[in-house]
C-alpha cells in the first residue's frame, strides 16, 4: 500500500505497463524530457529511452494516426493528448479509423491503442482546457471509453486499458491529479476489478447518484452531507461509459427508486441522457421520480471566473436529490 | 528575392510530360529511353509479365464497371488510365513490404495477390474488403482521403525498431489528398523519424471535379523538398519508369535514408466513380490527348517492334483476360448477401456485453417473424 496522488498513480501504472510489455510505447507532445504538462509521464523517458517514450511533432492527428500504424505492426501505443480541447484535430483518426479498423478488416486487424485525455474543468484554465467531450467518444461503436475517479483506479485502469486489445479512450480527471489516496501497488492485475465494470463506492437506500471522473468525489461529498440530514445516498462510479455496466446501475436504481446523474459536460445530449433513458426503459415500475441530471449548461465552457457557476457542485447535487423526493 | 522572382523559380503545376524533370523510360510511342539515375533492371520476360498485368487489370476494371451498370455493384471506382502507375510501383515491392491503398488501388491489390473477387465484395456491399491485410500485406482500402498515410508512417516507424528487418512501406494517395492535413502531418512525422516509407502520389489531375491546379501552385513532387526528403516526378503512364523509380525509392528507404516521394504523373481516364459525370467539368479534348499516352499501348508497341513478343503472345493474354472477366462476373453475381447478424461481428476484439445484448435482441426480433 502507498498513498499516492492520482497523477503519480498513473505514472506508476504507466511504468508497470512499460516494464511488463516491450511492445508498449508512450507518445505525445512534451511527454519525454518534460514528463508531460501534468508530469504524468515524469521520468519515464529517462528510464525507458526515447524509443519507448517519444516526444512527437505537435500534431494530434499525426500522433493518433501514426500510433494506429504502429499498432498495426504489433506495438501497443499510449498516446497522450495534452488537453481535452486538443483532441479534435485527431477526431477523424479516432472516429473513422481507430474505431473502425477492426470491423473494416473483419477482425483480422486489432488496434490496441490507448488515448489518454485529461478532461474537465475546475482548474482556472483558459479556453479549450476544461472540456468534457466524453459523450462524443462513447457514441462511437468500436471505442471503449473509461474514466478514472481516484488514484487507486487510475493505477489499475491505465494498465488494464493498455492490456485491452481494443482502442480505449482514457479520461483522466485533471483537477483530481493532485488528490491522494491509498493504492495497492502490489495487487496482481489479473485479479483486479474489471476495467469495464461500474463500482458502488458508497451504499445507500434512498437515492442513487451516478458519476464518473471528477464528479465522483462531488457525489461522495454530497452523500456525506445528505447523511447528516438522515438521507442515505448510494454512489456509483460508472467508470466505463462504453461498454456500460448497466446491471450494476439498474440493480441500484431498482432498489432506491430515485436517481440523479452528475457530469460536467452539458446536460443536453450528454451521457446522462443515455443513462436516464435506459433507466426509464428498464426500471420504469420501480421509479418514484424521473431521473434527474446535474451538469453543464448549453454554453461553451465559460471563462474561468465563471466556472463555479457552470460546474456541478454539492449544493446543485443535493438540490436535485431533494427534487427527486418532491414527486 | 522578390515575390515575382520567387514565382519564376517554380515550374507551372501542369508542366506534365514536357517537364524535363519527368522520368520516362518508355515514350508514348514505345521507344525505350535510359535515365542515369533510374536504370531498368528487367529481362524481356518480366516486361511481358508487366504487359499481362496491365491488360488483365484493365479487363478486370472494365468488367467491374459493367457489373455496376447492371446493378451488381453499388458503385465502382475505375482505375482506367492509372494501370502503369499501380502495376509498376507494386511490382517493385517485396512480398514482405507493406502497402497502404486508397480506394482505387485495384492494380496494387492485383500485384499483392488479392483475388479481384475480394475487391468486388467491397463495392457490392458485402463487406469493407474481403482480404486479410496481414496475409496479402495490403491494408484495407481507405475511403477517407489521406488518413492512411499516417498509418503507413506509423507502420514504418514500427518496422524501424525491428533488428535486421529492412522491409519498407509504400502508401498510395492522390493529388487531392496532397491538400489534406493528414498527408502533410505524415510528411512531417516520416521526416522527423526518418521512417522507411515511400509516398506514392498518383497525380491523376482531377479530385473528382477539381483540377490539380486548385491543390498546388508547384509541381507536387517539389513539396518533398520543403519537408526535407527527395521527391521525383515519373511518367505515371510508363510502367517501366514507375517500376524503376519505385525500386530506387525502396532502396533509398531500406538503407535508412528516410522517406521518399514519388509523383506519378498520370490521368484518370474514367470518371471518379460510376456515380460521376466528367462531362460537366472537363473537355473531351483532354481525354483524347491522354489516350495518346495510354499506359498499355506503348508497352505493346515496344514489345512488338523490338520482337520481344509475337501475335500469339498478345492473343493468349487476351484469352486470359476474357477468362478472368468471366470468372469475376460469375463470382460477383453469385455472392450471397451476408447473414444479418454478421453485422454485429468484429466491432470489438475483447467483446462488449452491451453489444452482445443488442445482437440477442435483434436475433429474437428476426426469429419472431419465423414463429408467426
Amino acid at each position: 500500500m502507498a498513498t499516492l496522488a492520482l497523477a503519480r498513480a498513473l505514472n506508476l501504472g504507466l511504468r508497470r505497463a512499460l516494464e511488463s510489455d516491450p511492445r508498449v510505447v508512450i507518445m505525445g507532445e512534451d511527454v519525454g524530457k518534460l514528463g508531460g504538462v501534468f508530469r504524468v509521464t515524469d521520468g519515464l523517458q529517462r528510464d525507458f529511452g526515447e524509443d519507448r517514450v517519444m516526444d512527437t511533432p505537435l500534431a494530434e492527428s499525426g500522433i493518433v494516426g501514426t500510433a494506429i500504424g504502429m499498432a498495426l505492426r504489433g506495438l501497443r501505443p499510449i498516446c497522450e493528448i495534452q488537453f481535452d480541447g486538443f483532441v479534435f484535430p485527431a477526431y477523424d483518426q479516432i472516429v473513422n479509423q481507430l474505431a473502425k479498423l477492426h470491423y473494416r478488416s473483419r477482425g483480422t486487424l486489432t488496434v490496441p491503442l490507448v488515448i489518454r485525455i485529461p478532461f474537465g474543468g475546475g482548474i482556472g484554465a483558459v479556453e479549450h482546457h476544461s472540456e468534457s467531450p466524453e459523450a462524443l467518444f462513447a457514441h462511437i461503436p468500436g471505442l471503449k471509453v473509461v474514466a478514472c475517479g481516484n488514484a487507486a483506479d487510475a493505477y489499475t485502469m491505465i494498465q488494464q486499458a493498455v492490456a485491452c486489445d481494443d482502442p480505449v479512450i482514457f479520461f483522466e480527471p485533471k483537477r483530481r491529479y493532485w488528490e491522494r489516496a491509498e493504492v495497492d501497488t502490489d495487487a496482481p492485475l489479473d485479479q483486479a476489478f474489471p476495467l469495464t465494470a461500474a463500482r458502488v463506492v458508497r451504499e445507500g437506500r434512498d437515492v442513487t447518484l451516478l458519476a464518473y471522473g471528477p464528479s465522483v468525489k462531488l457525489a461522495l461529498d454530497a452523500a456525506a452531507a445528505a447523511a447528516e440530514e438522515g438521507r442515505e445516498i448510494e454512489v456509483i462510479d460508472v467508470r466505463s461509459l462504453s461498454p456500460l455496466d448497466f446491471h450494476t446501475i439498474s440493480s441500484s436504481v431498482s432498489r432506491t427508486g430515485r436517481c440523479v446523474v452528475v457530469h460536467e459536460a452539458p446536460v443536453f445530449l450528454g451521457f446522462g441522457a443515455e443513462l436516464a433513458a435506459r433507466i426509464t426503459e428498464s426500471c420504469f415500475y420501480r421509479l418514484e421520480a424521473p431521473v434527474l441530471r446535474v451538469g453543464g449548461f448549453s454554453i461553451p465552457y465559460p471563462p474561468s471566473r465563471l466556472e463555479e457557476h457552470y460546474l456541478p457542485d454539492v449544493d446543485k447535487i443535493l438540490d436535485a436529490v431533494d427534487r427527486t423526493f418532491s414527486y | 528575392m522578390t515575390v515575382d522572382s520567387l514565382h519564376h523559380t517554380v515550374a507551372p503545376a501542369d508542366a506534365g510530360p514536357a517537364d524535363p524533370a519527368l522520368v520516362q523510360l518508355l515514350t508514348p510511342e514505345g521507344q525505350r529511353r535510359e535515365h542515369p539515375n533510374f536504370p531498368l533492371l528487367l529481362d524481356d520476360a518480366a516486361i511481358r509479365d508487366l504487359y499481362r498485368d496491365l491488360v488483365l487489370l484493365r479487363r478486370f476494371d472494365t468488367e467491374a464497371t459493367a457489373l455496376q451498370r447492371q446493378g451488381e455493384l453499388g458503385i465502382w471506382a475505375q482505375v482506367l488510365g492509372q494501370e502503369a502507375a499501380q502495376i509498376g510501383s507494386a511490382r517493385a515491392l517485396r512480398p514482405t513490404d507493406m502497402a497502404f491503398p486508397t480506394y482505387r488501388e485495384h492494380g496494387v491489390a492485383w500485384c499483392r495477390g488479392v483475388p479481384p473477387e475480394k475487391i468486388l465484395e467491397l463495392f457490392r456491399g458485402i463487406n469493407f474488403g474481403g482480404w486479410n491485410p496481414l496475409e496479402f500485406r495490403l491494408a484495407p482500402y481507405t475511403i477517407v482521403i489521406g488518413a492512411h498515410t499516417l498509418h503507413a508512417v506509423g507502420y514504418a516507424m514500427a518496422l524501424q525498431r525491428e533488428p535486421h528487418n529492412d522491409d519498407a512501406v509504400i502508401v498510395y494517395f492522390g493529388d487531392g489528398a496532397a491538400s489534406e492535413g493528414d498527408v502533410n502531418e505524415a510528411f512531417v512525422f516520416a521526416a522527423s523519424y526518418n521512417a522507411p516509407v515511400v509516398f506514392f502520389l498518383q497525380n491523376n489531375q482531377w479530385a473528382i471535379s477539381v483540377p490539380e491546379s486548385r491543390q498546388s501552385r508547384i509541381p507536387l513532387y517539389q513539396r518533398a523538398k520543403g519537408f526535407g526528403f527527395p521527391g521525383v516526378r515519373v511518367d505515371g503512364n510508363d510502367v517501366l519508369a514507375c517500376l524503376a523509380v519505385t525500386d530506387a525509392a525502396l532502396q533509398h528507404v531500406r538503407s535508412g535514408q528516410g522517406p521518399f516521394l514519388i509523383e506519378a504523373f498520370t490521368y484518370r481516364m474514367g470518371a471518379h466513380t460510376t456515380s460521376d459525370d466528367p462531362t460537366r467539368y472537363r473537355l473531351a479534348d483532354e481525354l483524347e490527348k491522354w489516350k495518346l499516352r495510354d499506359p498499355i499501348e506503348r508497352v505493346k508497341a515496344y514489345l512488338s517492334r523490338s520482337g520481344l513478343a509475337d501475335a500469339e503472345f498478345f492473343a493468349s493474354v487476351d484469352v486470359e483476360a476474357e477468362a478472368l472477366a468471366d470468372r469475376i462476373r460469375s463470382a460477383c453475381v453469385s455472392m450471397p448477401d451476408p447473414d444479418p447478424l454478421a453485422m454485429f461481428d468484429h466491432v470489438y476484439a475483447d467483446g462488449s456485453p452491451m453489444l452482445d445484448a443488442e445482437r440477442r435482441s435483434y436475433a429474437e426480433y428476426l426469429a419472431s417473424f419465423g414463429e408467426a
